[in-house]
């Protein structure tokens, strides 16, 4: 491991959004406009924005992190760049730590401009420290970059990366408890809500929202974050082969 | 004068997606040399290149690098390897390409420097690589090559689509280097090409047809030119 390459590595995908300067943008700017169209939608209910916003918060970084980890990874196993780098002396962990290390700093970005235009501006109210709050969001990026890692080994071109937003985020956004609380979800609905992973960040946000203490379960919901982010990261390295057909 | 080897194949076979590509190979290529690997499309050039490198899946018989199994780690720094097309990242420019292999390779801005005016693109070193031409992209990775002065170069096709005067100009390079002690692996599908080699292996189908120097060739067959002997090599060969 050398944290030199690490760091050559970060820079040069640094460098490649610098001149990029448009998705950057969108990026950073997106989630702090979008929390801001919900104030205004739930304009006079202040509980519902709560219940609702909170949520939204942690779903965002995850969101992004797919897109743009599925793209740029796709690009590196599409266009040569990947195998001629396994060629080279660096190795698969130093190339997802240098592009964890890029685009965690990107998310960074996003997480403090949402989280202080939602708690600055537009009032959202959640009983744990607003920091927890952003430490969350964080550990979500961290998933959503396992999950776009592994998305960009199953496509082989920029539409297909991109469908597999709807056919595998969506639908945990529609199961993860958002729309309706998950206890209330039966039978198979149940069962497949308590395998996917955005359910326990949208659990763990729930208990910001509601609990100001740290709890055994706020920790669990982390614990199963963090290791659903390590298996999807994990799986995705083992897609990386210097072998090919 | 004993000469060095570079590469030893014994028996070498190579399946892709369970069509034998390389069928049975058995060659050296000598050390401080520059051999060219010629032979038509389709014909096996850029696999055996990607096993060389280590990068080939299905590869049988052995092969050695350097006096190393291919595909070893300990090789990654001492081989170079130039893909077909070009791999270089669009949208930085061509000296930010450079500067991250350099770093990966542990090679100081010196390096990148050096290699820039290798292949002639110290004019357009700050230039995004998505606005320049195929040619000027391909030798933004030929320039990725030469960073870190590896011992044995492998390059796929690395003169396709340039004017004569470059061609003309990096096969010199490619000479210089040979005569520093560096060995170079040069694949064209060109015959024209194989005169400005040392050394030739003719490939066809998977199979060496021919192992010589370019003179020894137009010897062996009587032809006035390269095309020409390939095509008697590949006549006696089918009638054979």
């Amino acid at each position: 491991m050398s944290a030199d390459r690490v760091r050559a590595t970060a820079r040069r995908v640094l460098r490649q959004l610098r001149h990029d300067p448009r998705t950057v943008a969108l990026v950073l700017m997106v989630p702090a406009v979008l929390m801001t169209l919900l104030r205004l939608v739930y304009e006079g209910r202040p509980e519902i924005f709560d219940a609702a916003g909170a949520p939204l918060l942690t779903i965002f970084p995850l969101m992004t992190m797919f897109l743009i980890t599925s793209v740029a990874l796709l690009r590196e196993r599409t266009t040569g760049t990947l195998e001629r780098l396994l060629t080279t002396p660096l190795r698969k962990l130093e190339l997802l730590l240098g592009y964890g290390l890029a685009f965690g700093t990107l998310a960074a970005g996003q997480v403090a401009i949402a989280v202080s235009v939602s708690f600055g501006l537009l009032g959202l109210h959640v009983a744990a420290s607003k920091l927890l709050v952003a430490l969350l969001c964080l550990l979500v990026a961290l998933l959503g970059m396992g999950l776009g890692l592994l998305a960009s080994a199953f496509a082989r071109t920029e539409f297909q990366v991109v469908q597999f937003f709807p056919a595998t985020i969506v639908p945990q956004l529609l199961l993860c408890g958002l729309l309706t609380p998950r206890q209330d979800m039966q039978g198979v609905l149940g069962a497949v809500s308590d395998l996917l992973p955005m359910s326990y960040a949208v659990d763990a946000m729930h208990h910001l929202a509601r609990e100001a203490t740290i709890s055994g379960a706020l920790l669990g919901d982390l614990a199963i974050v963090v290791a659903f982010a390590a298996l999807a990261i994990g799986l995705g390295a083992a897609t990386l082969q210097r072998r090919t057909e | 004068m004993a000469q060095r080897v570079a590469i030893e194949a014994s028996d070498l076979h190579v399946s892709r997606d369970g069509i034998a590509v390389i069928r049975g190979l058995s060659f050296t290529v000598a050390a401080g040399r520059v051999t060219g690997l010629l032979g038509p499309s389709g014909c096996g050039k850029t696999t055996l290149m990607r096993a060389l490198v280590g990068v080939q899946r299905n590869v049988t018989g052995t092969l050695s690098v350097l006096g190393v199994e291919a595909g070893r780690a300990s090789l990654r720094r001492r081989v170079a390897y130039l893909t077909q097309a070009a791999s270089v990242y669009q949208d930085i420019t061509v000296r930010e390409n450079l500067a991250y292999l350099a770093a990966i390779l542990g090679v100081g801005p010196a390096g990148v420097e050096r290699a820039l005016a290798q292949v002639e693109l110290t004019p357009l070193a700050g230039r995004l690589v998505r606005r320049l031409s195929g040619g000027e992209r391909a030798r933004v990775s030929l320039a990725s090559a030469l960073l870190g002065a590896p011992e044995l170069l492998v390059l796929d096709e690395p003169t396709v689509g340039l004017d004569p005067l470059l061609r003309g100009q990096l096969w010199e390079l490619f000479g210089h280097l040979a005569a520093g002690g560096a060995t170079l692996l040069v694949s064209s599908h060109v015959m024209d090409e194989a005169r400005r080699c040392d050394d030739v292996m003719l490939l066809r189908e998977g199979e060496l047809i021919a192992r010589d120097t370019p003179a020894g060739l137009l010897a062996r067959t009587g032809a006035q030119d390269l095309d020409e002997a390939f095509l008697r090599l590949v006549r006696g060969q089918a009638s054979t």
